[in-house]
């Protein structure tokens, strides 16, 4: 792996290209724009003996870490304490640093390594937090990410999500693939693979199912599938088309689209399928439905008004529920996707035939537009509500991107060949 | 039985899933338990094969298939009334025929929005022959949203190949 600078003084604009070849032949290329005026300065030392292992832990956090554009790394060249007894304090408060992160590798019989790390206070000439994690030699790159998710935690006071998962779909030739990967895009392996398209992927709140709808029965139904046994089942599968699975915090319910009666309306449905509900009435296009966090209430995107805009409407009291509309600006707002605290959304709005990734605030409906890119495509929350994953195109191609909550920092994911789409953040880990 | 060797295709499936692709001709009515519904539309092997010769018939307007529309529209234009209704005709004529209306629409925008809107555009297909006769029953209408363009590009002489609806005769 190699890494390359380039600093552009006027807006502090970092590019980090950073190539890897992950497994299924799927080579990503990270690229970072941006980055906020007040990013922490964070040395981290490499670990006493991480080079004899078969994976380096040093370089994986301080890509993660780098990703958020919340850090500015500091070279620890020249200087590789491990333990706090060998801090200088004075050295790295020269060097800029406000943190400094140290640690060793030790493995251990039966192919496991225990790792120890420690976050330093360089102001404070203290440690911040520590910890010793011990896995098997196969999941340093897991290890590596909980550290990031230590470190995280530390410094910036919000949950880390470097731990998460990814879905996503892969398009390349005829061949469309389900894809799940680690959230900085490694690890990628394929759920399903078929011939016929794939959309809408969703996880299921425990992270263990996929919602998704495929076509492969030439119209849309909705499947879920179990990810450590690969045992799927459609859940909906009636007359006409079925689409748009989103699933009730819970994981017992799943609002879905269906068109047997009639247009494009929104019901809920049992997990295996049984105690179909019809949700919304109107004699327009009801979908993309999104669950509050507290499941009562869904957003949705709905054209009952002439144009598609994005509504609220209670899931308890479905009977006397009247939709709220929640967009006013522009003729096309599509997509939405709650924020796991439940207090904004993001969406897709459509300006000067302009597809970009947008952000509105429940309470006081102010819209921040995040990106100016052309076609965007798909956002999705990360479970800490900093980062929004979303397709979009470059060159004809589809990619990943993920941007800060803030729209300060934005990250393209792409894989060499191929068109990338439809991506959806995982929760948080169970331990978490 | 076709019931059965669906299912266990489907089970097939399942249990090699994370590496499996689809055959290219698929037999629509062969699939079950993906809610195509009934199977057994045909009657025997020469009813069949003269009913699809008419279909088929190169100087008939049956072997058209195809609706186009405008940009935002699910209008079937009158240019296709005739294509339409003579289907309508038809599925009027053999109860025992059924068809699959596909809706299709070009890539700009959401892919889920796009679906409902390609399932109007099915719909709209499905109105106007159930309006001129033929049975709920022996149609139904679905959506492809943007996923399968019969053009691939960008611009318009792209866009309106995709703006489409398709009718496919169960089993042909």
């Amino acid at each position: 792996m190699s890494i390359h600078w380039f600093k552009h003084i006027r807006s502090a604009l970092i590019v980090l290209l950073w190539w890897i070849s992950a497994p299924l032949h799927a080579q990503l290329n990270i690229e970072i724009f941006g980055g906020g005026a007040s990013r922490i300065p964070i040395a981290i030392v490499p670990f006493a003996d991480e080079n004899k292992l078969q994976q380096s832990i040093t370089p994986i956090i301080s890509a993660d870490l780098q990703r958020t554009g919340l850090f500015r790394l500091v070279d620890p060249a020249g200087s590789s304490p491990h333990t706090p007894t060998e801090v200088v304090y004075a050295d790295w408060a020269n060097r800029g640093a406000n943190a400094l992160v140290i640690g060793r590798a030790i493995s251990l019989p039966g192919e496991q390594v225990e790792i120890q790390f420690r976050v330093m206070d360089v102001a404070k000439k203290s440690q911040l937090t520590g910890l010793a994690i011990t896995v098997p030699s196969t999941q340093l790159r897991a290890a590596a990410h909980r550290i990031a998710d230590v470190i995280y935690e530390a410094l910036t006071g919000d949950v880390g999500v470097f731990s998460t998962r990814i879905a996503y779909v892969l398009k390349r030739g005829n061949k469309y693939a389900l894809q799940v990967a680690d959230s900085d895009g490694y690890n990628a392996q394929s759920i399903i693979e078929y011939t016929e398209p794939i959309i809408s992927p969703a996880w299921s709140p425990d992270g263990n199912q996929l919602a998704y709808v495929s076509f492969e029965n030439k119209k849309p139904v909705v499947y879920v599938q179990t990810l450590a046994t690969r045992e799927r089942r459609a859940v909906a599968s009636f007359k006409g088309s079925n689409s748009a699975p989103a699933w009730s915090p819970d994981g017992k319910r799943l609002a879905v689209v269906l068109t047997g009666q009639g247009g494009s309306q929104i019901f809920l449905v049992n997990v295996d399928g049984s105690g179909l509900q019809r949700l919304s009435r109107s004699s327009g296009i009801d979908t993309e439905p999104s669950f509050s966090p507290d499941g009562r209430s869904i957003i949705f995107t709905s054209d009952r008004g002439g144009s598609p805009q994005i509504y609220r409407m209670s899931v308890s009291d479905t009977e006397n529920s009247r939709a709220e509309r929640l967009t006013f600006e522009g003729n096309y707002n599509v997509s939405p996707d709650f924020s796991r605290d439940g207090k904004s959304f993001a969406f897709i709005h459509r300006h000067n035939n302009q597809f970009n990734v947008a952000v509105q605030e429940i309470g006081s409906r102010q819209v921040q537009i995040l990106t100016n890119s052309k076609f965007d495509e798909s956002p999705s929350f990360a479970p800490n509500g900093k980062m929004i994953l979303y397709a979009t195109e470059i060159d004809g191609h589809g990619i990943l991107s993920a941007v800060s909550r803030d729209g300060q920092t934005r990250q393209h994911l792409s894989v060499q060949t191929g068109d990338i789409r439809e991506p959806a953040w995982g929760p948080l880990p169970k331990w978490k | 039985m076709r019931k059965l060797v669906g299912v266990s295709l489907i089970v097939l499936l399942s249990a090699c899933a994370s590496q499996t692709t689809q055959p290219e001709v698929e037999d629509l009515a062969g699939s079950a338990g993906n809610g195509l519904g009934g199977s057994d539309l045909m009657g025997s092997g020469s009813d069949r094969a003269s009913y699809f010769s008419q279909l088929q018939d190169p100087n008939s307007i049956l072997s058209q298939r195809s609706v186009y529309y405008e940009y935002d529209s699910y209008t079937v234009k009158s240019e296709y009334r005739e294509l339409v209704l003579a289907h309508a005709k038809f599925l009027r004529d053999n109860a025992s025929a059924s068809v699959i209306l596909q809706g299709n629409t070009d890539d700009r925008g959401s892919r889920e929005y796009n679906l409902a809107l390609g399932q109007r555009r099915a719909d709209s297909v499905k109105n106007m022959m159930t309006l001129a006769g033929a049975r709920d029953g022996q149609i139904e209408a679905v959506s492809l949203g943007e996923e399968k363009p019969r053009a691939l590009g960008y611009g318009e002489s792209a866009w309106s190949q995709n703006r489409r609806s398709d009718i496919i005769y169960r089993g042909e």
